[in-house]
């Protein structure tokens, strides 16, 4: 077993797996940034827009709509196929078109659960309405969406795994092409073991910070 | 792309297409998410039952199978289950057809989010209605079957209508493994025609089809719910975590 071991582990093989482990963290953070300032966007206008502008709600409810209903996988592969570019940041959009969609809906409930009364206190103390938003509803709202918005940052984490697919060098990708080497299926469960072990560690640490802002809301509620 | 997509020869190689690549496809993943979410429902609830019993054994077993498959990709699971299983199984002579090795990926991995759906709503019933049940000679199973379970029916069937939703959408996965799914044909029709434009608008179509109901389905069962005082606070928690996963 540890023969075994030294085999799959061996210094160049560790560091080519770290280096997509290292891509899979850019690739995630790099689409949950731009998601989230895109999706607060995009749920403010489709909240607040009013009179004329309202057409803009229309066509972000459908966005919103359509993109929940299809894959992400799909949508990677949809535009890695047909826009021509840089292949990493090809697939940062992908994942960013995608997810923008699910944190629009995110922030939308948000958004939805500060009463009214608070617009009415504000103008009454002399708040402009962008000034409500930006230093009323805003701040309250992304508290209130913290737990939601780090679960959907685990699943873009999880969901980077898709781009194994379209060959991009991430943490999967690399550890397939490690086992290519193998020809023990007990080597292969050894690496399988280090993937998900890899994985779970930090998908278990920011499930464990949602538990914790989630228990001090529950606090904050009673 | 756009020239792609305006060329009339390519939608007619679509449509030609259909019945040979898009129909099996459509019905594969019907299937696999169908057999797949009954897996999910009876994993969830047996251990959504186990988290919520005294004995300490069986909620750690539930917190660990929970944890482990919330928190590790489904990709990794389905490749797992298909380059290992066989092989594994191989001495004993049985093998595995590759649907059921596709329903199981994402039954266990969607059972692990409904058995935490399930603990939640449980919870949600206040412990006095157990004891009550209990000091009138009910058993477990028997306070579960007629006094629990009916009420958290009505909490949990929002995030469980989201939950099937996701479920669909993560049947795609099984393109990764050649599962024979809508993912998989759409990829081979692209590939093969190179009409990838197509391809996709048409398999995004496909699965529109399919999650749409379930979507405005999850969204009627919120606004209903709503109405209820229990269901409030949990509902807020558990479909902000049932977005999409």
């Amino acid at each position: 077993m540890s023969d075994l071991f030294m085999q799959i582990f061996t210094p160049s093989n560790f560091s080519f797996m770290m280096k997509g482990l290292g891509m899979t963290v850019m690739i995630s953070i790099g689409a949950v940034v731009c998601s989230t300032i895109i999706g607060s966007i995009l749920a403010l206008i489709r909240t607040y827009a009013s009179g004329r502008a309202a057409i803009f709600a229309k066509i972000i409810s459908a966005y919103t709509e359509f993109f929940r209903c299809t894959p992400n996988l799909l949508w990677i592969l949809w535009i890695y196929f047909t826009i021509r570019g840089n292949k990493i940041i090809i697939s940062v959009f992908a994942i960013t078109l995608f997810t923008s969609a699910v944190m629009a809906e995110i922030f939308r409930g948000g958004l939805n659960s500060i009463p009214k009364g608070q617009f009415e206190a504000a103008e009454s103390q002399g708040f402009s309405f962008i000034q409500t938003v930006l230093y009323i509803v805003w701040p309250q709202t992304f508290r209130k969406v913290i737990p939601a918005l780090l679960s959907q940052i685990i699943t873009v984490i999880k969901d980077t795994s898709f781009l194994r697919m379209v060959d991009i060098p991430e943490f999967m990708r690399n550890c397939s092409v490690v086992m290519g080497s193998i020809y023990d299926v007990r080597g292969m469960m050894l690496l399988y073991a280090f993937q998900a072990l890899c994985y779970f560690v930090i998908c278990f640490t920011l499930s464990l910070v949602v538990r914790h802002y989630q228990s001090r809301q529950g606090l904050q509620r009673r | 792309m756009l020239n792609g997509l305006m060329n009339g020869n390519r939608w007619q190689a679509l449509f030609e297409a259909i019945p040979e690549y898009y129909i099996p496809g459509f019905l594969m993943t019907l299937r696999t998410a169908v057999c797949g979410l009954l897996l999910a429902l009876v994993l969830g609830m047996i251990f959504g039952m186990f988290s919520t019993t005294r004995s300490r054994i069986l909620k750690a077993l539930s917190r660990v199978y929970v944890e482990f498959f919330q928190n590790t990709p489904l990709a990794l699971q389905v490749v797992f289950y298909y380059s290992c299983l066989p092989i594994l199984l191989g001495g004993t002579g049985m093998r595995i057809p590759k649907f059921i090795l596709g329903l199981m990926g994402v039954g266990i991995y969607h059972g692990a989010y409904i058995a935490e759906v399930i603990r939640t709503g449980i919870e949600a019933i206040p412990a006095g209605q157990s004891e009550a049940a209990k000091s009138q000679g009910f058993s477990y199973l028997q306070t579960m079957r007629y006094i629990i379970m009916p009420q958290t029916i009505k909490i949990i069937m929002p995030p469980l209508a989201n939950q099937a939703l996701n479920l669909v959408k993560n049947t795609s996965v099984l393109a990764m493994v050649a599962g024979m799914d809508l993912m998989y044909f759409t990829d081979s029709f692209g590939s093969s025609t190179g009409y990838f434009a197509q391809a996709y608008f048409c398999s995004a179509l496909m699965y529109f089809i399919i999650c749409y109901p379930l979507a405005r389905l999850a969204r009627y069962l919120e606004i209903r719910s709503m109405r209820q005082p229990v269901a409030k606070v949990k509902l807020e928690k558990m479909m902000g975590d049932s977005i999409n996963v």
